[in-house]
Parts: structure tokens; sequence; C-alpha cells
């Protein structure tokens, strides 16, 4: 299997890059790690005219702290999530395919094709983080809950580039990562997140809950985040709340889970995310 | 039918070096490990033209029109061929398998589509160019139109009346029917106190061989020579005679590095014998890679039957009788010999037990899916698993052990003639299991059961007693008068004494991963008294060596092997009687000891095997009427098949709450014989395993009821890694067989065969506690927890530890 | 078409390539390493992995254009018939591979594991080759290969590895 045939260039800036963009009309696409895109391509399920590699863009790699939030370079790999001490999306990170897979594929890459069983767009999500695009107009910043529009559709639009992520760091925040899956190098069946603050009275003082291939964008549980917000942290209430996991999610049924099975999951799994957060 | 008996051949000593019986590093893989090995795809000659190969996206329709004029313009394309190209075709493919008195229905199966099309993928035109990226590109412009027709993909509706009918001609759906009786089983389960039934289905899966089919074909000087990955170049060989119309003496097949067969390279695809028409037509080199997405679709699919299933016994559990009813999904088409599956599944209807009468009726089915035909283990995986379930569920219902039940029943006497005819050379069925028991603990493992249950953890444990036939195998039994195999089942081997004394062995076998070369050097180093390190086994080429059968059904080491240990003995009788000669002594007096021919009780009087040599290619001094050389051929055409047996032991934890099956620990016991060489035992029985484990827990080929396959990747088609399965326990007893004088029996499919009844009955053994009393497979997550919703009613699982 | 300098098993190599060529088909066709094999179109079965400027990588999965300026190291680089990479030499003593078609992707996937954590356990050897299958072993003396490489390696850690030295 091989792509249908495209052009390509690999420019030395971001403002050559989106300059390409912009001549590359609407058939032009981004390349990032290439691990969602190059095999879509080789299916021909995806035929892009030009593709823009951002491998030679200087500044768009990397991981530093600012104002309470890690900022990460979009074009930085899975395998340097994993590596990088970011908690959750560390351990999310290190849950994706397979070694060799972690060090091509990318955060930014990831969250911009805004697969919804992709790991990553979930704990974004539930971190209440960010993204910075960049167009030829100038830059905005994208809240995660803004960003993940429909199936694989982003906020990220024609003639733009995702060029950082923000994480808020949630100090003081536990968390548990659920993901269930036929095999493991398989994407998620459904997966679960969770963020837990506790407060001095051992009492959850905040909780954010996302869910993953439970619809046709990542999802909050809002409906256990508000049950348990403010209620004891111990297994009843926490196994009350996570009853409520799946409420108004309407999930994709496939091959291996019909609806009424994932919202069974994202039950399970939310209840196991929250314990691990909370413990 | 019937087998001819288990005739006790005659043993002669090996007598050489101890080579048998080691576990030697392999021969084949300095240049495995390095990427200095050539598969098929590795090659390329000056020339060659690419083929891309234009398949139907309909599972079921008429062909009206084929325009290839816009791919025929496309940049660096050489031509485009379709059906109506290929009049001077001599024949579809043909099928081999015609039961004596049955009615076979065999549809005309051409490498293009001829009118119409009955499956997904079925190709329709090839596009030949001479790069390969541009060729997937023009293939892309073909412009098919289709008329579609009614499609059925469930074989138990495809013989409905009113079923659309996929081969007008035969007015029918159904394929073939056989009937294999043995004993009066009417009266058997007349005579039953208990009586349980099940109906099991067995689904379509992959034999996914990591290296995707590779064909590359060259006509030169009248001659066709094809490089192909595949198992049975000699019987391709013979194919593309009877298909191509050209005479076989002017067709060379090779097989060169084979990634992996697992019964998918048994066959000669249609793929093979176009890349041959066009390297004919176009004079040029041609070659077809198959990507993977291709080989879901069209490299053969196995299993796919529905099986109902009847044992009966009598209280105290002695057994009366067992009946199957087999619907065999064949697919659209056949290729080579895909509708005797379910016959090998009738084989071993008996199991290890001794029924008194047993039947077997089979009915084979024409569906819009691809042909199913054999992968690894092939009718036998299916009827263990039959076997076994049933066995587990007649146990359930007298209130007895399993393994109680089992061992009642166990044969115990050998040579053992079954209802149905066929004769078990040699067992010992109580000794597999008892040292399946032994490492498993099961008083132990039933404690831990129980306290796990307590706390909410559900374990279990299950058990698949095994006897398999293979060692295909005794051609009056296979052949046109007996099951109507158009073909005979011998192998071949020539060992030839090169004049320095190294010596190259050809064998008829064609391995793909087996490790023959180092086993048979083995065998040989031991007969001719020299190291394996200066044996050569060379093989998989139709111009060296003797015509052989090549390799499928455990049958390379049993019947290719037990070939090669004759040519090497009759090497050893020859160099006797010229060590005899010179050395004025009685051939009878010359032993064969420490790597030379030596005058008995006279060390002193001794000649290597070089020396010997030496003799025989400058024939000065030769007995009388000696002929030069030292060059021997055997063909062998063993008495009965072999029939190895074992006991698997499989444990199991299951989430309750999400229906996850981990599977904890595995206990193998298996007897193939007398080793040749352990390692390699031990490799074959550890993937056999994960094969079975594969399609158990992971691997299902599913179509949806329109036809289309819905896992026509590896992303779908979730063949297990390292990271999803276990290491196992493994151990062996060893009890030859009389059906060769090196007593083995086969072991490549051995695992595959016991395993999956195994890791079923452990869920079904974990989840007793809840009520679950069948799961099919696979064991999906998702359908174990509707397994569990089932039993419980719409309450669900409480997860707690009720027992 | 695309100019691409890269460096392949220490030898340089300019080649103009269409820009989707992928890079697995690079190295197959047009420099002859055939080593590296294909087994999926989906970057399922890690058939072609290698090492792209020191980590492994699925071949299948990147462009040629993408290596640009890069370094790749294949099963050809690692080690020689006459001088085995403890790997190599591994899995031949542990019957590591049958077929041998997922061996040199196998073989790539288990150095980049070593390179990167010393002593693995059998988990982690079983995580580390997620994104490689095997239809023949059953795995379990893979595993038992790797791990022996892998204390074959550390004790010898003294001496620069053969890709230190080839690369």
């Amino acid at each position: 299997m091989i792509p249908a045939a495209f052009e390509y260039v690999a420019p030395q800036s971001l403002d050559e890059a989106l300059a390409a963009l912009r001549d590359g009309g609407e058939d032009a696409k981004v390349l990032a790690g290439g691990h969602s895109l190059i095999p879509l391509m080789k299916l021909r399920l995806a035929a892009p005219s030009l593709l823009v590699d951002l491998r030679r863009v200087p500044g768009l790699s990397g991981i530093r702290r600012e104002d309470g939030a890690w900022r990460i370079g979009a074009m930085t790999s899975h395998y340097e999530v994993v590596g990088g001490g970011l908690g959750l999306a560390s351990t999310a990170a290190g849950t994706i395919a397979d070694p060799q897979v972690r060090y091509r594929g990318t955060l930014g890459g990831s969250l911009a094709h805004g697969d919804p069983a992709s790991d990553m767009p979930a704990v974004l999500l539930a971190a209440e983080g960010a993204v910075t695009i960049r167009g030829e107009a100038g830059q905005r910043e994208v809240a995660a809950a803004d960003l993940f529009e429909d199936f694989l559709t982003t906020a990220v639009g024609e003639g733009e580039i995702l060029t950082e992520v923000r994480l808020p760091a949630l100090e003081g925040y536990g968390f548990g990562y659920e993901k269930f899956n036929r095999r493991k190098e398989d994407w998620a069946m459904v997966a679960v997140c969770a963020l837990v603050k506790k407060g001095a009275d051992g009492s959850c003082e905040d909780v954010r809950i996302g869910l993953t291939h439970m619809g046709t964008t990542p999802l909050r549980a809002t409906a256990t985040e508000q049950a348990l917000r403010g209620q004891p942290l111990d297994a009843e209430h926490i196994r009350a709340a996570a009853e409520q996991a799946a409420e108004g999610t309407d999930p994709p049924t496939d091959l291996n889970a019909t609806a009424d099975y994932k919202r069974h999951l994202a039950r399970v799994l939310c209840r196991r995310a929250l314990e691990q957060a909370s413990s | 039918m019937g087998a001819p008996g288990a005739e006790a051949a005659e043993k002669t000593e090996s007598g050489g070096n101890g080579y048998v019986g080691r576990s030697l590093k392999r021969k084949e893989d300095p240049r495995l490990i390095t990427g200095g090995a050539t598969y098929t795809d590795d090659m390329v000659l000056p020339g060659t033209l690419y083929a891309a190969i234009v398949r139907s996206p309909e599972p079921h329709a008429k062909i009206l029109s084929i325009d290839t004029e816009a791919a025929s313009q496309m940049p660096g394309v050489q031509a485009v061929f379709t059906d109506e190209d290929m009049a001077d075709m001599a024949a579809p493919c043909p099928m081999v398998f015609v039961p004596p008195g049955v009615e076979m229905r065999v549809p005309d199966h051409w490498p293009l589509a001829r009118g119409k099309v009955g499956y997904v993928g079925q190709a329709v035109a090839v596009v030949l160019g001479t790069d390969k990226y541009s060729v997937v590109d023009a293939a892309g412009q073909v412009v098919v139109d289709y008329d579609p027709l009614p499609v059925v993909t469930d074989p138990e509706k495809a013989l409905e009346a009113g079923s659309p009918i996929i081969h007008d001609e035969f007015g029918t759906n159904t394929v073939f029917e056989w009937s294999l009786p043995g004993g009066d089983v009417a009266a058997a389960f007349r005579d039953a106190d208990v009586v349980v039934e099940k109906r099991i289905v067995n689904h379509r899966t992959a034999g996914a061989a990591i290296e995707p089919r590779s064909f590359l074909a060259q006509w030169r000087e009248g001659k066709l020579t094809l490089w192909s990955s595949t198992q049975i170049p000699h019987i391709c060989r013979v194919i593309l005679s009877i298909q191509l119309g050209i005479t076989e003496e002017k067709i060379r097949v090779v097989a060169p590095e084979v990634g992996g067969g697992f019964g998918s390279k048994l066959q000669v695809y249609g793929e093979e014998v176009l890349a041959c028409w066009c390297a004919r037509k176009t004079g040029r080199p041609v070659k077809y890679t198959a990507t993977r997405s291709e080989e879901m679709l069209v490299t053969h699919h196995g299993r796919d039957q529905i099986d109902y299933v009847k044992i009966g016994a009598k209280r105290d559990g002695k057994l009366t009788g067992i009946h199957a009813r087999i619907i065999q999904d064949c697919g659209a088409y056949h290729l080579i010999e895909g509708p005797v599956i379910p016959t090998f599944s009738a084989c071993v209807i008996s199991g290890c037990y001794d029924f008194p009468a047993v039947q077997t009726d089979i009915v084979g089915v024409f569906t819009n899916k691809f042909t199913t035909d054999a992968i690894r283990g092939a009718g036998r995986p299916e009827a263990t698993h039959f076997i076994e379930l049933t066995m587990d569920a007649l146990a359930e219902e007298l209130g007895m052990d399993p393994l109680e039940l089992r061992r009642k029943n166990f044969i115990t006497e050998f040579p053992n003639e079954r209802p149905h005819g066929f004769i078990y050379d040699s067992g010992n069925y109580h000794g597999t299991l008892d040292k399946c028991l032994e490492k498993l603990d099961l008083e132990g493992f039933r404690r831990e059961q129980a306290e796990l249950r307590e706390r909410g953890v559900f374990r279990g444990v299950g058990f698949s007693t095994y006897v398999e036939i293979c060692g295909l195998g005794p051609s009056r039994a296979l052949g046109p008068e007996g099951w109507g195999m158009q073909g005979g089942y011998f192998e071949s081997a020539q060992v030839r004494v090169l004049p320095t004394g190294a010596v190259t062995a050809y064998t008829g076998v064609s391995p793909h991963g087996q490790g023959h070369e180092t086993g048979f050097a083995q065998i040989v180093a031991d007969r001719v008294g020299v190291a394996p390190d200066v044996v050569e086994v060379i093989h998989g080429d139709t111009n060296t060596g003797p015509f052989g059968k090549n390799t499928y059904g455990s049958r390379s080491l049993a019947v290719g092997g037990e070939a090669i240990a004759r040519a090497a003995e009759k090497i050893q009788d020859k160099a006797r009687r010229i060590v005899a000669h010179k050395m004025e002594a009685a051939p009878e007096d010359i032993e064969l000891s420490d790597g030379k021919f030596q005058v008995r009780g006279s060390p002193g009087k001794a000649m290597t095997l070089a020396e010997v040599a030496g003799e025989a290619y400058i024939p000065a001094d030769l007995p009388d009427g000696m002929e030069a050389g030292l060059d021997e051929i055997c063909f062998f055409d063993p008495p009965n098949f072999v029939w190895p047996f074992g006991a698997h032991a499989c444990v199991t934890e299951v989430d309750v709450e999400t229906g996850r099956v981990d599977v904890v620990r595995y206990v193998a016991v298996d007897d193939c014989g007398p080793a040749i060489n352990p390692l390699l035992i031990e490799g074959q029985i550890h993937g056999g395993i994960v094969h079975a484990l594969g399609q158990a827990l992971y691997e299902q080929l599913v179509y949806d009821s329109e036809g289309q396959l819905i896992t026509g990747t590896f992303v779908d088609y979730a063949l297990p890694s390292a990271a999803d399965v276990p290491s196992f326990e493994t151990d062996r007893t060893e009890t030859p067989t009389p059906t060769n004088t090196l007593g083995v029996k086969g072991v490549g499919e051995a695992a595959t065969i016991a395993c999956s009844p195994a890791v079923v009955a452990s869920v079904v053994d974990a989840l007793r506690p809840l009520g679950v009393t069948h799961v099919d497979m696979p064991l999906t997550p998702m359908r174990i927890w509707e397994a569990i919703q089932a039993a419980q009613g719409s309450a669900g699982p409480n997860g707690g530890g009720a027992s | 078409m695309a100019r691409v300098s890269l460096t392949v098993n220490g030898v340089g190599y300019t080649e103009e390539v269409e820009p989707r060529l992928l890079l697995v088909h690079l190295i197959r066709d047009k420099l002859g390493l055939t080593g590296t094999h294909v087994g999926c179109d989906t970057s399922n079965c890690g058939a072609c992995t290698l090492h792209l400027d020191g980590q492994a990588v699925k071949s299948c999965t990147v462009l040629a254009v993408q290596c640009d300026g890069s370094e790749v190291t294949t099963i050809e680089g690692i080690g020689a018939e006459d001088a085995l990479h403890p790997l190599q030499q591994a899995f031949w003593a542990k019957h590591g591979l049958q077929c041998g078609y997922c061996t040199p992707g196998m073989i790539m996937a288990a150095a980049d594991l070593i390179a990167r954590n010393a002593d693995p356990s059998d988990e982690d050897i079983r995580e580390a080759l997620a994104g490689n299958l095997c239809r023949c072993t059953g795995y379990q003396n893979i595993v038992k290969a790797v791990r022996a490489a892998a204390g074959e390696m550390s004790t010898a850690s003294a001496q620069p590895s053969r890709e230190e030295v080839t690369a």
C-alpha cells in the first residue's frame, strides 16, 4: 500500500510553512510525525496534494514550565511526553500504540487530528488546557473545550498550524488513567482519565474527568464531576458518582463494542480511574 | 474407506554420532538474523513488470463492462489485462478432493473473474508496469460496471429455500454432502442414559503469515520459472501445467525463503497463475506481492464451521456414541482443496475416547465470502473444540469431574481401530494427562480459586485432552479410491555423498520456518557418520531432487524425515559393503561408530565417509557389480497416519466487570514421539498455542451481512503481540509410532489443535458461579460481558463472591 | 521529485525520489538492503522496524523525504554472520525465530529497548515488543533471547557496541 502522489515541502520557518499552506490550498496538509496521516494516505483514505513538513521549523519542540502550566511544543513526540514528568499526560502517552509509534507521533499532531479514540485529546480536555494556533493573520489560543469540534475535525483551520500546547500543571491533583483495549497496541475501546484534588478534610475539592471514544469528540463526564465535587472520596461516593459517567454520551458502535457496552465500560473505568486518582 | 493397518516398520540402527535428540542451534538462522535471507519479494530481475490487481468491491454481481482505456494510457503502464484476454488458459483452478460416490460442485474459478464476481476482492483486471507505485495508481483508473446480485453470507441461511443462489448452474448452495459413520450410532443414542447436545460456532480466521504472498514469474527460452512464497512448489508445478497448458518439464517452481505459511501458502493462487500467464504473454518477468489488505481479503481463510454435536453416555459415564453435523462455509469458490477440511474433523471425531459408535455428517456451503481452506490444524482444531467442550457439558450433566469422565473413557490399547476405520497407532493418554496435572497442581489451584472467589476474583481452569491425525499420509487411504484426493502422499528424498565426504540431502518437503535444514541434517548425520554441519539440506526447487509432495498437515518429519532417513540408510548399506570389501570383512561386521565405518572388534580397521566416498567416486576397486557413486533415493509412502496426542491445561482470570480474559497459566504436555531436536518441538508448541489463543481470544474475520469484510487490516484483525500473551509451561512424553522407523509423529499443528477448548473451558469454569455455561469464540470482552449479563438476567453481575 | 541525502549503515547516499516514496522502499528497492521487511499496511506488524537517528521506527510509515540528513541503521548494519550482534547471537541460541520474516524488526526493536533499559524484565520486553507481530514463535523464546542479550551486553558494556562502531 502506497500513498497517492503529492508535493512536499519542508520549510525552515513558521512563516514559510504558513505561506506554503496558503499556496497549497484546501488539499494541503501539515505533516508532523505522520503516524496518523501516513497510514490514512497509504490506505488512500486521505490524499493531500501537498504536505508541509514541520520537521525543520525551529522552536516547535520541547517542554517548559511557565505560569503554573507546561508549555509543550506541538512537535514534541509522545516519547518525550512520556519522559517529561507530566503526570497524567505522561502516563496516558505511555499507552499510545507501541514504542516505535511513540517516537514518531507528536502531541500536536494527535490533538490537531482530533481522533476521539486517541489518548491525548481527552487528557487535554480534562486538564482544561489549551493550544496555540498560528495563521498568517496571527495567533490565537483555543481552549481544549473549543478545540474538538467533531470526528476528526478541530478548530485548527485551513492554512493554520497548531504550534504549542498549554497543559495546566494541576499541582496537588491526583490522577488516574484507565484505558480499555483488546491488545496493548490498539486504540482505546474506551478510556477514562481522572484528575482529583482532595480538600484538607479528604473530600473532593475538584474533579475533572475525560472520556475517550465515547462520542465523535473527547468528552467530559460532567454529571459524575458534579456528583462528586464536595463529597467524601470514599468507595461508596466514587461508585455512585461513576454510575453517571456515561450520561449524555452517544458512543459509536463498532466491531468490538456496542454503545451499551461502551457506556458500561465508561462507568467501570471511571470508578477505577477515580479510585486511582484519589488514593 | 478405512485406513491401512499400522504395520510395524522395520527398525534399523541410527548407529552414528548421536546428533538425533539434541537441541542443536538451527543451520538456517545465520542468514535469517542478519537480513541475508532471500524471500521472493527481495528478488528483482532485469525488466521486471510489477502487477497491480483491480479487485471487486462487490460481493456478488454481474460484470457488465470493464474499461481499461484510461489505465492503459497512464505513464509506465505496459499492459492491462482482463479475463477476455486469457482465452488461452487451459483450465480453471482444479479442486483435488472428489470423494468416491459424492456429488462435488466445483464452479469454474479463473485467475480473473469471468462474467461475474462472487466475493469482495475477487480479481477483475491486472495492470502491469515498470514502477510498482504507478501501477497502483493505474489500477485505480480501471472502470468496472457491476450489476449487483442478492448476497448471502450466513451458511445456514444459504441452505434455506429461497436463498440467493451463488452459482446458477448448480441451482443450490450446497457444495457437497458426505457422511462418515462407524458403528451403530442409532443404537448408541437409543441406549444412552444421558445425551448432551451443543451448537458450537467455530469462526472464520486468517493464517496471517507475516510475509505476504509474493510471486515472481519469468518466461525465458520457452520455459517458465516461478519463484513463489509457497509451501508446495512441486504441487504448484503440476497445477500450473494443468491451468496454463504447458508441459511440466518446461516449468520450474522455486520456493525461496518463505515467511511462514500455516496452511495459507498450501495453495496455488489465482495471482500465482496470473503472474505466470502475464510473463508468458509479455515476455517480461512479472512480480506480484500482496499487500496486507489483499492478504486479509483473498489469502484463503480457515475454520468457519457450525457444529451440531451430540454425545451419549451411560449414567456411570461410559460413552455410547458421538454424532456431529458440520456445516462448512466454503466461500463462493474453491481453491485447490478447501472442501476436504471438515473430513479432517471427521477423522478425529472419536477424540481420545473409546466411543463404540461415531458419525460425522458434513455439508459444504457456498456463501459470498472468500474461500476457506487449510489453516494450521485444518478441521482438527474444530473437532477437538467441539468434542472437548461437549465432554465438559456431559460431565456437568452427569455431575462427574470432567477429568474423571475423560480417564474413564481413554483408549488404552494400541494399535486401536476406531469404529470409522481409522487405526490409532500408539498412545499414552493417561501419561500426558498425569504429567500435565503434576505441573499444574490442580488441588492447589482449586484452593486458590475458592479463596479468590471470596474476594471477587474469578479464575478458572480448563482442560483439553486431544489426539490428532497427521503425517499425511498413506496414499491408499487418501487417494482417489480412498477419500478421493487426486494425488499421492508419499515423500521423497535423495542423499548424495560428494566425493570429499560432505553430504547434500534433497527433500521433497518445503519448509517455511520449521527448521528442516537442521533436523533433517541431524537424521542424515547419524546415519552416515558425519557432523550435521557438512550435511546441506536442499528443498523447495522442482529442478533439484526427486518429485515431492511438500509441507502441510504435519507431514514433513513423519513422511519426509523418514524418507531421508531411509535414503541415508541406503548410503550406509552401500558404504558398509565398500568398507567390507576393502577390509576383507563381511558387510554385517561393519559398524558405524564415532563417525567411522569399522570392522566390529577391530577399531583400527576403519574408514571415514570421506574415504568411502573416495572409493565410490574413483571406482578402481569396488565390489563386483557395484555401481560407482554414493547417491541414493527413497520414496516413502507411510502405511498409516500418525496420531500425536497430549493434555493441555489453561488457567484464566476473568474481569467480570469488563469481560476481559487474561491467561494466567498454560501447561502443555504433548507427545509427538521421540524428539529429533527438542528445541524445534518446543518452538512449534509455543507458536501453536499462540495461534489458537489468537483464535480463542482475539482474532476473527468478520463479514457484514452485505458481504463486506470489516476486519481487513491488522488494525481490526487482532493478531496478539508479545504483550498480549503469557509464557507457557511445556513438557513432553515420548511414545514412538510403529508407522515409521524414527518413531516420530508431527508437531506443527498439535498445540493449535489442542488449545482452544482449554481456554474456553477455563472461562466457563471461572464464570460457573455466575451461571455462564457456554461462550463461542473469540472470547472478546464484550462477548463475555454479554454472556454474564444474559446468565444473570438484566440485573447484571454484582462482581461479588457468590459461589 | 525530491533529493534525499542520508547515511545508511555508515554509508552516505543521495537519491532523487518521489515525495511519496516510503523509507522502507528506499531501503529495500533503491539501496538493495532487503533485510528490512514489509508485513502490513497499517504500522501494526513492525517487520519494517529500523533505527532512524538512533530510534526504532516503522519505516513503512516514514517518508523517505522526511529522512533527509538522517542516519539509518538496518539489520544489516548491526552485525554480520562472522560478527553477530549479541541480540543476533541470542535469537539464534534461544530459538527466537522460525520463518525469520519478523526477526529483523524484532531485533531492531529489542536493540532500541536495551539502549533505553539495560536490564529489562520479561514484562518490559513484552511491552517493548507490542508493536512487532510474530506468527511462528509464540514470543516466549524471543523474550528469552532479549533477556539473554541484555545480560550479555551489560557484562560486555565496557566495550563499545557494534552499532556505535558502524553508525
